[in-house]
């Protein structure tokens, strides 16, 4: 048996809560409130069976309008590539070094290439394409292989060192561990390490010069510089991929370095290629 | 245990047949409705002349290009803060005007009370005043009843239309879109906006009417927060008109003599304030038993029920205050003719603040109009509303045609060169607001030695379409050994300048050197 209360100002029934004397009165509903209810209720029926809802054991109901998210999302993706078919048809036919003088075709293309080269290549160059050690840093004026819009489309159709594509850029260098003497080793990186750094051992650095010249001017150069033919990088700046240390300059004497990219040919599509080309160009180091 | 019965748990909404009144305010709300209907139909018809590349429209919400035409005004949507800012005045608005008068938003100017106020126009035009739509509601359903009934619906009908069709031109060019909706060419956007709001207008001004502001708008059961005894509001004087019966109407004769004495003494108080003021002296005796002898002992309300009749609410205005009144003051009228016809002054329904019952039972004047306006509460409503009116109109006219964000690339936070030289990279966006293309040079300023080039460039110019934002990569590179490169940060600034206008814009930032972290 519940009390019933009635509020002595409007005769209405109350609900008994009370909030710091203030008591709820127990108004009925509006009726096209509960008409409204009742719409609602008719319209989740409706819903449910035009849309995927009802859990069954293995997956839910199709719903009669065979509506999903995947769908939609291919739907919205090949409207995509529908809205841009022109630009797309135009980077492909493109004269890539000129690009930039179509300032609309240029644009699309490096927020085309930014999207490819985050879900691409930012897992080794890193998202803002800085590198890592091992993997060159995009944004500076240092190529191992060249910087141009031509070499960078083919350093990314065919890859490096790779095993894929036989078109691949490809050298390599000798672990000369096998080849020189643990001192001449020291010698030749006290050699290299003169080269950038003001701190060294002269007369250290002067007998590294001679094994330099013998063994390493080949494919780097008498001064160096390097050899963009053979991927052979400049020894004379101030960027080391692996590191400038002589601990680890020791290392890559030692036991060499191969680094390896795969080929991206088979895998992105033309405009892919190009867009992408076109966004590393466009990061600060293009040539 | 209890005699009581059930409640029960729904109530049908009971019909309201409000009947016509003249008046001062009845006249008020006719104007009021003529200017708030006249600006929301024919704004996006106004034109305003912006030049070849921008649309012609004087106030257009254009959502694909994410621009917001008002006149002469462009706001971009990195300005939205100009809307929020229009938002928060019109709350502090609000705010203001309902502790200083009421409910005044919901009585005259509220959509819902506008378009009802329409609604009842037509329904009064087609099918008679209050009884005349009393009886018809009795009525079976008859040819005659349908025929009013359809040809009610379907103004009506016309009306929201209308209503919907407005609301859509806001959005896109009007004349291009009207001819559009006509040719079928439309957007399914404007169609279906059309529809919802054709609908809700429909069913919001014909049917639903008082029950939105009593179950769907919350502004009922706040405003009562803002409103203390000093308010302005419609309200009933009972110490004048209580008690109330049939028979206080005197012969006409007394009442006239009663009323010019009255007067007379008013006028030689010199104090009255409100053109129907309360019978000086006046006191509201304790339900004395009704003698019609004896008529002097009963108040003013003859209980004639014309305040009832004309509210469009449903409400007895006589019961106090209730979050049912809309504060439409068509009771005052009401009763303002009454008064009139049995020769009483005006006033015995009418806009006044509780505070003044005190004076008035008591026979002296009531505080001026102006003292009861002027409160601590207004006045801070005021200064916070034209503190955010100022700001506005202060942000609105230092903006400038060009401006730039920077954003620093800090992904890495700087880059290395060949030569030892350090560089950061800025994603540096300039903006030209102005109708013709431009050609904006770029520079820095710093007390470091540093150097700044585009991506992109050969020189420092970066040409910006009208109208546009552009998205230029800008590098600042220290030499190597410099202390800018070897440092921590250095602070420094970017400037972009119209080289036609001499307009120039900066934005302050910092370089990393190999220090930074």
């Amino acid at each position: 048996m519940t009390k019933r209360k009635t509020d002595e100002v409007t005769g209405v029934e109350t609900t008994g809560h009370n909030w710091d004397g203030i008591e709820e009165l127990n108004n009925p509903l509006p009726r096209w409130w509960l008409w409204t209810l009742y719409l609602t209720i008719i319209w989740a029926i409706g819903y449910t069976i035009a849309y995927p809802a009802w859990p069954m054991i293995s997956g839910a109901t199709k719903g009669v309008l065979g509506w999903s998210t995947r769908a939609n999302v291919a739907a919205e993706i090949a409207a995509h590539e529908g809205s841009n078919a022109a630009l797309v048809a135009q980077l492909v036919s493109a004269d890539m070094p000129t690009l930039p003088q179509d300032p609309d075709l240029n644009r699309y293309a490096i927020a085309r290439g930014g999207a490819v080269f985050r879900s691409n290549c930012s897992q080794c160059h890193g998202s803002g394409a800085a590198g890592a050690k091992g993997y060159p840093n995009l944004l500076d004026d240092d190529w191992l292989w060249g910087g141009d819009i031509a070499q960078i489309m083919y350093t990314v159709r065919h890859g490096i060192r790779n095993t894929i594509d036989a078109d691949a850029l490809y050298s390599a260098m000798p672990a000369f561990g096998d080849i020189l003497e643990p001192a001449e080793i020291d010698a030749v990186v006290e050699h290299v390490v003169s080269l950038s750094n003001p701190e060294f051992d002269a007369a250290l650095a002067e007998a590294g010069a001679v094994v330099f010249a013998d063994n390493c001017s080949v494919c780097h150069g008498e001064a160096a510089l390097g050899d963009r033919t053979m991927g052979a990088p400049n020894l004379a700046d101030a960027i080391w991929l692996y590191g400038g240390d002589r601990e680890t300059l020791r290392y890559t004497v030692e036991f060499s370095r191969f680094g390896v990219m795969p080929p991206w040919g088979p895998r992105l599509k033309e405009a892919d290629i190009r867009a992408v080309s076109a966004y590393v160009h466009s990061l600060g180091g293009g040539e | 245990m209890t005699s009581q019965p059930d409640q029960p748990l729904y109530a049908a909404r009971t019909p309201i047949f409000p009947r016509r009144v003249n008046g001062f305010f009845r006249r008020f709300k006719w104007w009021i409705m003529a200017v708030t209907l006249g600006i929301y139909y024919l704004t996006p018809w106004l034109r305003w002349d912006r030049g070849a590349s921008l649309p012609d429209q004087a106030v257009l919400i254009d959502l694909a290009n994410r621009r917001f035409y008002f006149l002469w005004i462009e706001i971009w949507p990195h300005e939205f803060y100009f809307v929020a800012g229009l938002l928060i005045m019109a709350g502090l608005g609000l705010f203001l005007f309902t502790s200083a008068l009421g409910r005044v938003w919901c009585g005259y100017t509220c959509p819902q009370t506008v378009w009802t106020d329409l609604f009842l126009l037509v329904e009064r035009w087609i099918e008679g005043d209050r009884n005349a739509r009393l009886r018809l509601h009795k009525a079976n359903w008859s040819l005659h009843k349908w025929r009013l009934r359809v040809t009610k619906w379907i103004v009506w009908l016309l009306i929201a239309v209308a209503t919907g069709g407005a609301w859509v031109f806001y959005f896109t060019d009007a004349p291009t879109l009207l001819r559009d909706l006509f040719t079928l060419d439309a957007n399914p956007a404007a169609y279906i906006t059309i529809a919802i709001l054709t609908a809700t207008t429909f069913i919001f001004g014909g049917f639903l009417r008082e029950q939105v502001c009593i179950y769907m708008c919350p502004w009922p059961r706040i405003q009562a927060a803002m409103m203390d005894p000093d308010t302005i509001t419609v309200a009933y004087r009972d110490w004048r008109g209580e008690p109330r019966g049939k028979g206080n109407v005197k012969n006409r004769k007394a009442a006239e003599a009663e009323r010019a004495a009255i007067e007379a003494q008013a006028a030689g108080a010199g104090a009255a304030f409100y053109p129907g003021t309360p019978y000086p002296g006046q006191k509201t005796p304790p339900a004395p038993p009704l003698d019609l002898a004896t008529s002097d002992e009963k108040g003013d309300c003859i209980d004639c029920m014309a305040c009832v009749n004309v509210c469009p609410m449903g409400i007895d205005i006589r019961n106090g205050q209730q979050m049912e009144c809309i504060t439409c003051a068509l009771c005052i009228d009401a009763c303002d003719d009454v008064m009139a016809r049995i020769g009483k002054p005006r006033g015995l329904i009418d806009y006044l603040a509780l505070s003044d019952e005190a004076d008035e039972r008591s026979g002296a004047a009531p505080k001026p109009l102006w003292r009861h306006v002027m409160r601590p509460r207004t006045i801070l409503y005021t200064a916070m509303w034209l503190l955010v009116g100022v700001g506005l109109l202060y942000a609105l006219f230092i903006r400038s045609e060009i401006e730039l964000t920077v954003s620093p690339v800090r992904n890495p936070t700087f880059v290395v060169l060949s030569d030892g030289d350090v560089r950061n990279i800025y994603d540096v966006r300039l903006r030209n607001k102005s109708g013709d293309d431009k050609v904006f040079q770029m520079n820095l300023s710093s007390e470091e030695i540093l150097r700044i080039s585009l991506e992109g460039q050969d020189t420092l110019n970066v040409t910006v379409p009208a109208d546009t934002t552009v998205l230029q990569r800008v590098y600042v590179t220290a030499r190597a050994g410099d202390t800018a490169a070897t440092g921590d940060t250095t602070d420094l600034r970017l400037w972009v300048e119209d080289l036609s206008a001499q307009v120039r814009a900066s934005k302050a930032t910092t370089f990393n050197g190999r220090d930074a972290q």
